[in-house]
């Protein structure tokens, strides 16, 4: 209920409590607590409006404060975080055109309102469901999660990642802490976002997550290098890596190159240098750089033969030696290809010029030091286990990782507060599979091994998925590769008996479940979120429901516990009837317990939300101090350039046609890549993440759809090619399907590309002529993804555009 | 008392749009109306080598702008009724009694601002955030940009580095003297600059 803020304001807070002058003193790393000033938030204004403090939290990676004004029980408008300081370089966790659109998305009719069931006699995706009472169905899921897993075990049970609500303390661990009370549940490994470079990168370079420091450690006029990274499309949170970046820009004269097939948005206004690139190629790039590096000396081999394992025959594990495998073999044509990597072999794969191959390569030697990171773009095609470790390869030939003023040449750095989330208890089942199999989970179960699919901790699965949660997510019908594949997996129910969706509103994933749910938005409940999950900041929002719940609105953590009643395991799932709040409070004091200059709950709930800003680590990693006494951990304690543990999956693993696993960071095109164009399907295509959605949460919202439309950018070389005009009506062909959408003919896409935003919701007739009317990108993808982290190669598909006419 | 304007860094702006939003949702604005735009202009072109690789000039800016709040408002010119004035704070804004839906101040306007309402059946446009402002705030879209690239307060007291607003697409400013500073970027094109297109014009209708 709106929070009576006629006590306490944030002023009287800091000075009652001295908060700020405790976190200097204790010397803590908050360089400044959230600083209040005379601008804080309105009292009760006299007319029954009052202001709510909640936050938008969809994983994009922020978590902004949305300060609501609300009367007689509706919301009237928003306000973000406007109590601290305004000045440029200083922190404000401002909300983004997402955060600041929430109104129109609470109120809109696509939101759900009751309980429904698939009536019976129809098919799922036959789209015909009836209003139901909770009590049928709760009755309706506890009997068939009984009935499933008496029948085919608790392997049979899977939850889906739940993106819409993610950083939350909540997110979807009501359903794990359930049913790990109930003999456990199959589950995933790596995100849709992050698989490859989390699990086929990172573990094989540097073992663990390493290096990676944030934007806010670049120094004084270096160079930025980002590869695929777009924070200023994507992170535009007040706090976020987008606003680093431009700080570090303008105030310490960073000079920053973006190597991205799109001109985004750090190289339009704010003048960074856009290198276009061919889809799917970083790894050459960085092959014809390193051979530019090597031929002219530009290397650092102290560093290298310090550090690294596998630049060149000298650094080869012992066992891998004379057999020209190393790196700098592979580069100079005497590795196993017995072809040079010079810049023009890498002008002639990423239509870079080599004359700008050259000059990067110099521009990188000559900076000292050097930020070089990637996005997760790259990552996410179908060689993107390989070009990921290859980006991280190029700051490491120049020795520019593990100190101030670099990163790993991985993703950019965070340092989030250590809030942890909702307990899940312990789950028997140890049996992992990689998130992306998730539809082949389902349809081929138990023939899924650890050798053809990456099955974790087990030989295979034991069996298929059989009971299906989706909370929070569009995974069904809209944000997993190939829906077409998909849905014909989900509509035979011989195959998962029962699927169901919990969702805050009508997307097209509904549609394939049995029973649908109405969640209450987070803005509609209590929530407890943690910023900085995308850069170096530290801060609590302590969301307060904006109204009474609407309709039959149910939030997750009551209703798990409605089954877990009907399941006998209550007391247990509740420790003894805490509330969704009770856990709030709960989980908060534990942090506090090790942070006890942070306000107590109560004084946070009043603030509504704190956020400091975090200073740059100014310290040499240990590991670069004293690489001996202070190993990584790979299997050789160094970072690899050649890694032993890839060398032996190479002789064990069976992949996909046309796939590679190599020891070190080769070129290949990959499945759909570049070389697979076509005369039918001339142009690849590449979904991005753009400004007006997280994936697909709020992708209905009407406002965000004119603000930053759904548009296949086309450029204007192609588009008159294909007799295309700006705005035009537009089909994408793939082999995988047909969206329709429209043309934006533009000069911020390399010619050969169609960039298109991904998150749309689905709409199409998957009993009809299956043409997507919605324009949701994986109406295109395809399933064939990365060969070592099984990650999504949404990225690489090959496809045609042309105008509707008529 | 002073004239008020706005200022626009324009070398800050990433083309969010969060400003537009901010003003939409405090002015409850209707989906095909915005007191405040937020324009993508590009232009340049590609070449390709014989070797196959591309090379390009093409450029990218974006301006967001809203009334101009002119010393020499065309707006107020041509209202028959004198329902569109300025306030004793330069503010240009309407009296919605006296406002008859002519329509004339929307084809007059050469930054395209003020809008008839045809469901309130009078004009409506930025106004500053009079509202705001008297309580001593900022308009919404200046305190909704997170990257602080836009400044509203008198005219003497917004930030240096700002020229009366003379970038493509906007009106030169001599035509009605604009009290909108604007901080060019590097792509930024003089007004009337014919090399460069509006890139999102269903963005801006």
């Amino acid at each position: 209920m709106p929070t009576d803020r006629t006590t306490l304001t944030r002023r009287t807070f800091v000075a009652s409590t001295g908060a700020l002058g405790a976190l200097a003193a204790c010397g803590t790393a908050a360089s400044a607590l959230y600083a209040p000033t005379s601008r804080a938030f309105g009292d009760e204004s006299g007319d029954g409006e009052s202001i709510v403090w909640t936050h938008c939290h969809v994983n994009c990676g922020g978590a902004c404060v949305l300060q609501c004004h609300v009367q007689d029980g509706e919301l009237k408008y928003v306000e973000s975080d406007n109590t601290g300081d305004a000045s440029f370089g200083a922190v404000e966790a401002r909300a983004c055109l997402r955060g600041r659109s929430i109104r129109p998305w609470l109120g809109s009719a696509d939101r759900l309102n009751y309980p429904m069931k698939r009536v019976e006699g129809t098919k799922r995706g036959d789209g015909q469901y009836e209003r139901i009472s909770w009590d049928e169905a709760l009755d309706t899921i506890a009997s068939e999660f009984k009935r499933i897993t008496e029948k085919y075990g608790n392997e049979s049970v899977f939850i889906q990642e739940c993106s819409g609500v993610e950083q939350n303390i909540m997110m979807n661990n009501p359903f794990f802490r359930l049913f790990n009370l109930l003999g456990g549940e199959v589950t995933r490994y790596g995100s849709y976002s992050s698989a490859a470079i989390s699990f086929g990168a990172v573990p094989y370079t540097y073992g663990t997550s390493w290096g990676n420091r944030s934007l806010k450690t670049i120094q004084e006029g270096e160079l930025v290098v980002l590869f695929g990274f777009a924070p200023n499309d994507m992170r535009m949170a007040g706090d976020g890596p987008g606003y680093d970046l431009n700080v570090v820009r303008e105030t310490k004269n960073a000079r920053v190159i973006v190597i991205d097939p799109r001109r985004n948005e750090t190289c339009t206004n704010q003048g960074a240098e856009w290198i276009p690139i061919v889809p799917g190629t970083d790894a050459a790039l960085v092959a014809g750089i390193a051979h530019e590096l090597i031929s002219q000396d530009l290397v650092d081999l102290d560093f290298l033969h310090t550090y690294c394992v596998g630049f060149d025959e000298e650094s080869m594990p012992e066992d891998a030696r004379g057999k020209h495998l190393s790196y700098r073999d592979y580069i100079m044509g005497t590795g196993y290809d017995q072809v040079e990597k010079t810049p023009a072999w890498a002008a002639s794969i990423t239509k870079i010029p080599a004359e700008r191959i050259v000059k990067l390569a110099h521009e990188i030697a000559e900076s000292d030091p050097c930020y070089i990171c990637q996005g997760l773009g790259p990552q996410r095609h179908t060689n993107g286990d390989n070009a990921a470790r290859a980006i991280m390869v190029l700051p490491q030939l120049v020795g520019q990782v593990g100190k101030p003023g670099t990163t790993s040449g991985g993703t950019i750095g965070n340092d989030d507060i250590g809030l942890s989330s909702l307990p899940t208890g312990d789950n028997p089942i140890k049996t992992k599979f990689p998130n992306f199999l998730w539809p082949e989970a389902i349809r081929d179960g138990a023939k899924l091994t650890a050798t053809n699919a990456g099955i974790l901790n087990a030989d295979g699965l034991k069996v298929g998925i059989k009971f299906l949660v989706n909370y929070g997510n569009n995974m069904m019908a809209n944000q997993n590769a190939d829906i077409g594949f998909t849905t014909d997996i989900l509509r035979d129910e011989s195959l998962c008996e029962f699927i169901l969706q919990y969702d805050v509103a009508w997307t097209a994933s509904c549609n394939w479940a049995d029973i649908v749910l109405p969640d209450l938005a987070p803005q509609e409940t209590y929530s407890l979120t943690a910023a900085g999950e995308s850069n170096d900041v530290e801060g609590i929002r302590f969301g307060q429901p904006l109204y009474e719940p609407k309709f039959e609105r149910r939030e997750v953590y009551e209703v798990c516990g409605e089954l877990a009643r009907r399941l006998g395991v209550y007391d247990e799932y509740s420790e003894g009837g805490m509330t969704r709040e009770d856990w709030c409070r709960k989980l908060y004091d534990e942090l506090r317990e090790d942070k006890p200059e942070l306000p107590t709950y109560d004084e946070g709930v009043k603030m509504g939300a704190f956020t400091y800003d975090i200073e740059p680590s100014t310290e040499v990693d240990d590991f670069i101090l004293d690489p001996v006494a202070n190993p990584l951990e790979t299997a050789t304690g160094k970072i690899q350039i050649y890694s032993p543990e890839l060398a032996e999956l190479t002789e064990t693993w069976k992949l996909q046609d046309g796939d590679v696993i190599s020891p070190i960071p080769v070129y290949y095109p990959g499945f759909d890549g570049p070389d697979a164009v076509t005369d039918e399907f001339p142009f690849q295509i590449v979904d991005f993440h753009h400004k007006g959605t997280t994936h697909s949460t709020y992708a209905a919202n009407e406002v965000l759809h004119r603000l930053s439309p759904f548009q296949a950018w086309i450029n204007p070389i192609d588009a008159e090619r294909q007799g295309i005009a700006d705005l035009d009506p537009v089909r994408l062909v793939s082999a995988q399907g047909e969206i329709r959408t429209t043309a934006k003919v533009t000069n911020r896409v390399i010619p050969g590309v169609i960039m298109y935003p991904q998150g749309a919701w689905h709409d199409a007739d998957m009993q009809g002529d299956r043409v997507d009317h919605g324009g949701c990108s994986n109406t295109l993808t395809s399933r064939h993804c990365c060969p070592v982290s099984k990650g999504t190669g949404q990225h690489s598909v090959i496809g045609t555009i042309e105008k509707v006419e008529g | 008392m002073a004239q008020y304007g706005f200022y626009f860094d324009a070398t800050r702006c990433t083309g969010c749009k969060t400003c537009e939003a901010a003003c939409r949702d405090y002015h409850d604005l209707p989906l095909e109306l915005s007191y405040r735009h937020v324009y993508e202009l590009e232009g340049g072109s590609w070449s390709q080598a014989a070797d196959g690789t591309w090379t390009t000039d093409s450029y990218t800016y974006y301006t967001s702008f809203a009334c101009s709040h002119c010393t020499n408002p065309a707006c107020t010119h041509v209202c028959p009724t004198g329902a569109m004035h300025k306030d004793d704070d330069g503010i240009v804004s309407v009296d919605s009694h006296r406002c008859i839906g002519c329509g004339y101040c929307e084809l007059a306007c050469p930054y395209g601002n003020p809008h008839v309402d045809r469901d309130k059946g009078h004009s409506v446009k930025c106004d500053g955030c009079a509202e705001r402002v008297a309580e001593g705030k900022a308009p919404a879209c200046v305190e909704a940009c997170s990257m602080r690239a836009l400044s509203f307060g008198p005219m003497d007291s917004l930030p240096s580095g700002g020229v009366p607003a003379a970038v493509a697409p906007l009106p030169d400013p001599s035509v009605t003297t604009p009290n909108f500073l604007i901080k060019a970027c590097a792509s930024s094109q003089p007004c009337g600059s014919t090399s460069c297109v509006v890139a999102n014009a269903a963005e801006v209708k």
